[in-house]
């Protein structure tokens, strides 16, 4: 890092720490759901960014988090953030099953399956398949988290608990990009058959990463049924996949920084011009329209991974 | 030297063709190809354009399956094994039309080479657990020296698609010994490259041999072929019509046939 992104850092990290001091109820609650969507998108990222691979569902995976999260408090009273890592198993396993026949087909053949795939998992959701899912209307009364015996119910409180999860990922994430796994990754969205040819098992970091994207998704799907404490199958549309998706690519697919910035204008700018009304959406078209025109490769572009002196340093040679 | 492999007392060839037949629909690509390659030799495998020879290169490192015959490499059958398991046995392979991860620096097209020597997972990568650490710092040093080896070391920390097209080709070389074969194929090293890099290349060949590492590879470039080869396999239409030393090979009455027309002369 440079000078001036470790600032920029620094001070990004400093006003969010701070923003629920000077901000309204509302305003805040803009900022949490900026950071759900955050959340999902940096998961989007490792499929989508890091491997290349064309998910336009990811709004499944979601849902299998929360629905996970609120059945199992609802009918079992399980303490909604024990459900975590149940979410995250769901969801993960879900995406295994439905990728292992799909993952080899091609970008956009992958992409018309994944669609397919949120589509079934909606509909089954309004229909109440297997008579736990509330049907249409959802599942009510989910019950508030509770951290060390205290209770989060204000947005202030979940901005704390759902910021800090986005921390906690940023953190995670941007070393597995430093790692044999993520370069692997990598790999597989630059040139799958080189990346085969070059002893990388594709297949098996196709599954995995559907798999590690897919319960981190689920993660954020329990994070949102405890804000809502109620959902239905209205809030895991298809559109929600496609904004996702968006917001992967207008950031700079493979770009932590550039996917949050994403998220922020997407999910934050038609929240501030709300008094535009249906003008709002218009411009904002527009300005997806000439993003994608000026500047495909997104606002901050993925960048390689830079090595330091130290890493560089090896003497060794062949005679 | 990191990659030499021991003398092995061993008399059965290295590589092994048996009577393979490939066919694309109505076209038969290889056609009953039968050839062996020796440990520690440097073999070419040449003929006019299409007659083959990458198909053989597919259906030796697994991308495409054989419809008859069977490939042997150090006494392991080769067949019905996915490319990623027949690199992991000790076969590392170039592209005919390179194929770098161009938005990748050079030191990570080389550490993907280095990849299945590598143990690390998913968790010990997000902890940066001290023993990937170590891994991931053991494998920058040996992508290194591969780059020192080829020559691109300077460049370590260029995108790959920002190289000269000899580098490129060099690279894709330093990537594939990055896995420390036993056997290296080349499909076409020399291609588009100038008199001088071809020079360069020739002994590069030399020093990878030296380090014990067995070639097999495809070329047009006659000069480089008659200096490097100590063995040819010459395919035509998919089928073999010659084998042996280049200075034989290059008498042979169906050889002279078979390229006679052709812009390539020998
Ligand atoms: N995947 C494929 N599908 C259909 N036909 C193919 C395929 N791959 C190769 N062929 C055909 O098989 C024949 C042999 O092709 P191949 O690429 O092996 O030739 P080559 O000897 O490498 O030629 P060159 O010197 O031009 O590289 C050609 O007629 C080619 O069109
Ligand atoms: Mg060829």
């Amino acid at each position: 890092m440079n000078r001036f992104t470790s600032f920029a850092v620094a001070l990004f990290v400093a006003l969010m720490a701070v923003a629920p001091l000077f901000l309204n109820a509302y305003h805040v609650d803009v900022l949490n759901s900026i950071g759900l969507y955050g959340l999902l998108a940096l998961s989007l990222n490792l499929i989508l960014g890091e491997a290349g691979l064309f998910n336009m569902g990811h709004a499944a995976f979601y849902a299998m988090g929360a629905y996970t999260a609120a059945i199992l408090n609802t009918r079992y009273q399980i303490p909604i953030l024990w459900t975590l890592p149940l979410s995250a198993l769901v969801a993960g396993f879900f995406a295994l099953a439905v990728a292992r026949p799909v993952v080899h087909l091609r970008g956009d053949y992958l992409l018309i399956v994944t669609i397919g795939v949120s589509e079934i998992v909606r509909i089954a959701l309004v229909n109440d398949v297997f008579g736990i899912t509330g049907g249409a209307n959802g599942i009510f009364g989910i019950s508030r988290p509770e951290l060390f015996g205290f209770v989060i119910r204000q947005p202030q409180h979940f901005y704390y608990l759902i910021w800090g999860f986005v921390a906690f990922t940023i953190f995670l994430f941007l070393r597995l990009k430093q790692s044999r796994f993520g370069r692997a990754l990598n790999y597989l969205r630059e040139d799958e058959v080189a990346a085969e040819g070059s002893g990388v098992n594709t297949d098996y970091y196709k599954l995995a990463v559907f798999g590690l994207g897919a319960a981190w998704a689920g993660m954020a799907g329990t994070l949102f049924a405890a804000k809502m404490t109620i959902i239905s199958p209205e809030s895991f549309s298809f559109w929600e996949s496609v904004v996702l998706f968006m917001i992967v690519i207008l950031g700079g697919a493979g770009n932590v920084a550039g996917v949050l910035l994403a998220a922020f204008l997407v999910i934050g700018l038609p929240e501030l011009f709300r008094e535009f009304s249906s003008a709002r959406m218009l411009v904002f078209g527009l300005v997806m329209m000439v993003m994608m025109l000026v500047r495909p490769q997104g606002l901050l572009p993925a960048k390689s991974r830079q090595f330091s002196f130290a890493e560089l340093s090896n003497k060794g040679s062949f005679r | 030297m990191i990659n030499a492999v021991p003398p092995v007392l061993d008399i059965t060839p290295l590589l092994a063709l048996q009577r393979l037949t490939k066919r694309f629909g109505g076209l038969t690509a290889v056609k009953d190809v039968s050839f062996t390659v020796e440990h520690g030799a440097v073999a070419g495998l040449i003929g006019p354009n299409g007659a083959g020879k990458t198909t053989v290169f597919n259906l030796i490192t697994g991308q495409y399956q054989s419809d008859q015959g069977e490939i042997f490499f150090a006494g392991t059958r080769l067949n019905g094994l996915r490319t990623h398991c027949i690199i992991t046995l000790g076969i590392a392979r170039t592209f005919q039309n390179i194929r770098l991860f161009q938005k990748l620096t050079v030191l990570e097209n080389v550490l993907a080479g280095c990849h299945y020597r590598m143990h690390s997972g998913l968790v010990a990568a997000m902890l940066h657990l001290p023993s990937q650490q170590r891994e991931e710092q053991e494998a920058i040093d040996r992508a290194l020296q591969e780059l020192e080896f080829v020559g691109l070391r300077q460049q370590a920390s260029a995108l790959a698609k920002n190289l000269a097209y000899g580098d490129q080709r060099r690279l894709e070389i330093a990537r594939a010994l990055a896995t420390q074969p036993r056997l290296l194929v080349l499909d076409e090293p020399a291609g588009g490259m100038n008199e001088q890099e071809t020079e360069a290349l020739i002994g590069l060949i030399g020093r990878i041999q030296a380090r014990g590492i067995t070639i097999l590879l495809i070329e047009h470039d006659m000069r480089l072929v008659m200096r490097a080869c100590e063995k040819l396999v010459v395919l035509e239409h998919g089928g073999k019509i010659a084998e042996g030393p280049p200075e034989q090979v290059r008498c042979d009455p169906k050889v002279i046939e078979a390229y006679l027309g052709t812009e390539d002369d020998m």
